[in-house]
């Protein structure tokens, strides 16, 4: 069955303090050479029939007004079959 | 004067809000997240909490429930309405208010008695108030730093729409210390800090929050603020 994986990101100019708190993890524990740390969301999306462009173009909404807000945040939707 | 307070699935502050409503002088009507009818109120608070878990985003859930598609429409021809942290969150997520909050900049969830600056103070909800009056009430948040593009700050600045200010300590990271703004007509208002947590000696830092409630009673009931 196809699935859609949808990943939501703080856009660049909001503060992600989550990214930099696991940032500042990476540098304790022995890390280095780590520039930045963005921490995002990830939704998989399973279809129950093909991925029909309605399909798709529903899902687009969702990621929007949902999965999203676009006040703060991006993303990106691909088809992974 | 019927003030209604929306309890969502993870509501903490709809008791205390409806307490702030009656010792204002109104009379509280508890409205349920999946009833779609206002029941008659006046105008409506929406408490702090975390509704739905705070799954997803704060309030982002909490938009689609069936009382929100009603409030959203009213509110758009004019039904005053409040939101108080979660609820200020709901109303950014519906886009009654611009904006977002988000995670606090220090990750560490705050609860303190807050001073703030009232700035403005012709809209429903804080007509009590003087302009530039200093209040304490109490704040608690994890995710309370409230963010817009410069644009929109200029545009709420500029046009006066900044209900309340942080002062002493920003506790969020908020951009330009803003702890509640408001639409252009100053019915809809949205609130981090709680003042339904400061309206009795006993249990509250001050009663500089019953204001707020006494505010929107007063609009209905003709008296002057």
């Amino acid at each position: 069955m196809p699935r859609v994986v949808v990943d939501v990101m703080l856009k660049p100019e909001i503060l992600d303090p989550q990214g930099r708190a696991v940032m500042g993890a990476f540098t304790r524990l022995g890390v280095h050479g780590v520039a930045d740390v963005r921490q995002g969301k990830r939704f998989e999306i399973t279809l129950d029939g093909d991925a029909t462009d309605e399909a798709i173009a529903d899902l687009h909404r969702m990621a929007e007004e949902l999965l999203s807000n676009p006040v703060i945040e991006s993303y990106d939707l691909r088809v992974e079959e | 004067m019927k003030i209604g307070v929306v309890t969502f699935p993870g509501s903490l502050d709809d008791r205390d809000a409806a307490r702030a409503v009656r010792l204002a002088g109104g009379d509280p009507v508890s409205l349920w997240h999946g009833d779609d009818d206002l029941r008659g109120v006046d105008a409506v608070v929406l408490p702090g909490g975390f509704s739905y878990g705070d799954y997803l985003r704060c309030g982002a859930i909490a938009r689609f429930a069936p009382v929100m598609t009603t409030i959203i429409q009213r509110a758009g021809e004019g039904l005053p309405v409040l939101g108080i942290c979660n609820g200020f969150q709901i109303l950014c997520e519906s886009h009654l208010l611009p904006g977002a909050l988000t995670r606090n900049d220090h990750l560490h969830f705050v609860c303190r008695d807050q001073r703030l600056r009232m700035e403005r103070t012709d809209t429903a909800w804080t007509k009590a108030y003087a302009e530039g009056e200093e209040i304490v009430i109490p704040l608690k948040n994890g995710e309370g730093g409230y963010v817009a593009d410069d644009a929109t700050l200029d545009r709420l600045e500029g046009d006066g729409l900044v209900v309340a200010r942080y002062l002493e300590v920003n506790p969020n990271g908020s951009l330009r210390d803003i702890a509640g703004i408001s639409n252009p007509a100053g019915t809809i208002v949205g609130l981090m800090p709680h003042p339904e947590h400061a309206v009795e000696s006993l249990t509250g830092p001050s009663t500089d929050g019953l204001g707020f409630f006494v505010s929107a009673v007063r609009s209905f009931t003709g008296a002057n603020a």
